[in-house]
């Protein structure tokens, strides 16, 4: 058989396939999550299908720039929830959403610490100390861009020794020991429960971070509702996220 | 041998050519070919190129002063537990690099096993370009000892002999009989091993973090250049693709045996 026959017979089989791959069952929904709901979007997606037999609900959970990637890329999502607002409005701008965003909750910053704060950092003018070893998320992620507010309101200049991935890598490298001090969201101090310690940032430094969500097709629209609905939003608070 | 294929043969082999040709033919059509030049140049870029050729070849150099000396026991010493040993030093081909990275934490981190002494002798691997060195080894170390082991069981083991009996001492014969000899395999180990340094990715970022100029390499900025910059990120995977075609040049004699 010559080289061409084969590339030929080759193309045909790949397109046979194609179909079969594409699209989820009807019954599974996608939901992409940014990293700072790690936490509480399991337990949304339990309270969810309470009563919903037969249905499943994908998570992927990843740093709201990689998400807002995928999905441009056309990744199969259903529904998409961010920790900001301009992520989900770019994607409104391509039409790639289904009806327009809405905000369901409200988020705010923290440094998280050591257990017990052995370096006994008050505030965020702490974290210049010299030997300090402090991350952030990069700046490209939402809370590194709120991190970097929060700094700039305090006027506080801080050297990180590492701009990590997303907000989930930055109470990593706190919890193990190897970051003596991280900025984060209260929610993740709240989520470690006890592998980092939480200090608080004065109220006229912090940053609110407003997570909106949209249906992408119309099989996401009834978590979105139920996301809104009074139901999701105690999960939330329990969480401690406040509600929009 | 111009035997014809099967057809059962034949397509799966197409299709698994044109699943490995695919992703580079997008990247070449999607390259911003006017702007690459530009795009390299950039402080970012050449920031990111100048720590991954520091890095790799520091690794490189570590690679080859630890793995050569273990391929020579591995393949001239037998001991218990050789079989074990030997499964060690491949096991960061198959490990995910991530994981390695988590483990590099729990050894060389401030909490890790070594944590407390490394911090008396002054040193800290997580967040510094010593990190990425060591990460960039872990992962890619295998490969000399891999090669080098290989060369040593072929090597025709009456040259050493000879050298023995006229009275030379065992690391005389290493440096002047074995070494010579094994240079080949050693270079395509060591060749391997600077191109896995040169691509680590995941090892590099969870324990050496992520800071331009001291641990963001090339794979590091292409990375988090994905989202931002798509033609530089575009670019230096274009870069990285071409340091890796000539590495497989420069070895397919011994990669390929005709």
């Amino acid at each position: 058989m010559s080289a061409r026959r084969a590339i030929a017979a080759a193309v045909a089989a790949l397109a046979a396939l194609v179909p079969a791959c594409g699209g989820s069952s009807a019954h599974t929904v996608t939901v992409f999550g940014a990293a700072s709901l790690t936490g509480v979007l399991p337990e949304l997606r339990q309270e969810f299908l309470r009563g919903r037999a037969g249905e499943r609900i994908t998570l992927d959970l990843a740093g709201t720039p990689q998400l807002v990637a995928q999905i441009e890329a056309g990744a199969p999502a259903d529904v998409v929830a961010t920790a900001d607002e301009a992520s989900l409005a770019e994607l409104r701008a391509r039409r790639l959403l289904d009806g327009p965003p809405v905000v369901f909750a409200r988020n705010r910053l923290a440094i998280a610490v050591r257990p017990g704060n052995p370096r006994h950092i008050r505030d965020l003018a702490d974290l210049a100390q010299s030997g300090l070893v402090v991350v952030f998320a990069d700046a490209r992620v939402p809370a590194g861009k709120y991190a970097a507010a929060a700094l700039g309101r305090a006027h506080v200049s801080v050297h990180p020794a590492s701009l990590e991935q997303d907000v989930k890598a930055v109470v990593a490298k706190v919890a193990l020991g190897e970051a003596d001090a991280g900025i984060v969201y209260v929610t993740d101090v709240r989520a470690a429960s006890g592998k980092v310690g939480g200090v608080a940032i004065a109220a006229s430094d912090n940053v609110v971070a407003r997570y909106p969500i949209a249906a992408i097709t119309a099989r996401g629209r009834a978590f979105r509702d139920f996301i809104l609905s009074p139901d999701g939003q105690r999960v939330l608070r329990r969480a401690g996220f406040s509600s929009p | 041998m111009t035997r014809r294929p099967p057809l059962a043969l034949a397509v799966p082999a197409g299709l698994g050519v044109m699943f490995l040709a695919l992703p580079l033919v997008g990247l070449v059509q999607r390259a911003p070919w006017a702007a690459v030049g530009h795009q390299l140049a950039s402080h970012e870029v050449r920031q990111a190129l100048r720590l991954s050729l520091v890095t790799s070849l520091a690794a490189t150099a570590l690679a080859v002063v630890l793995g050569v000396p273990l391929a020579w026991v591995l393949a001239r010493v037998s001991f218990r537990g050789r079989a074990l040993v030997r499964a060690l030093a491949l096991l960061p081909i198959v490990l995910p690099p991530v994981v390695g990275g988590v483990a590099l934490l729990l050894a060389f981190g401030r909490r890790g096993l070594l944590g407390g002494w490394l911090a008396a002798l002054g040193v800290r691997l997580p967040f510094t370009t010593a990190g990425a060195v060591v990460a960039e080894t872990f992962v890619a170390m295998p490969f000399v000892v891999l090669a080098t082991e290989a060369g040593l069981r072929s090597l025709d083991p009456r040259y050493e002999e000879a050298a023995a009996t006229l009275g030379a001492r065992p690391w005389s014969v290493f440096r002047r009989v074995t070494l010579p000899l094994l240079a080949p395999s050693l270079g395509a180990g060591a060749a391997l091993c600077w191109a896995r340094a040169l691509g680590e990715f995941g090892a590099t970022i969870t324990f050496a973090g992520n800071l331009p100029g001291r641990t963001q390499t090339m794979p590091l900025a292409v990375y988090v250049a994905l989202e931002s910059q798509p033609d530089g990120a575009i670019a230096l995977s274009l870069l990285l693709v071409a340091v890796s075609v000539v590495v497989l040049v420069l070895l397919r004699r011994r990669l390929f045996p005709a």
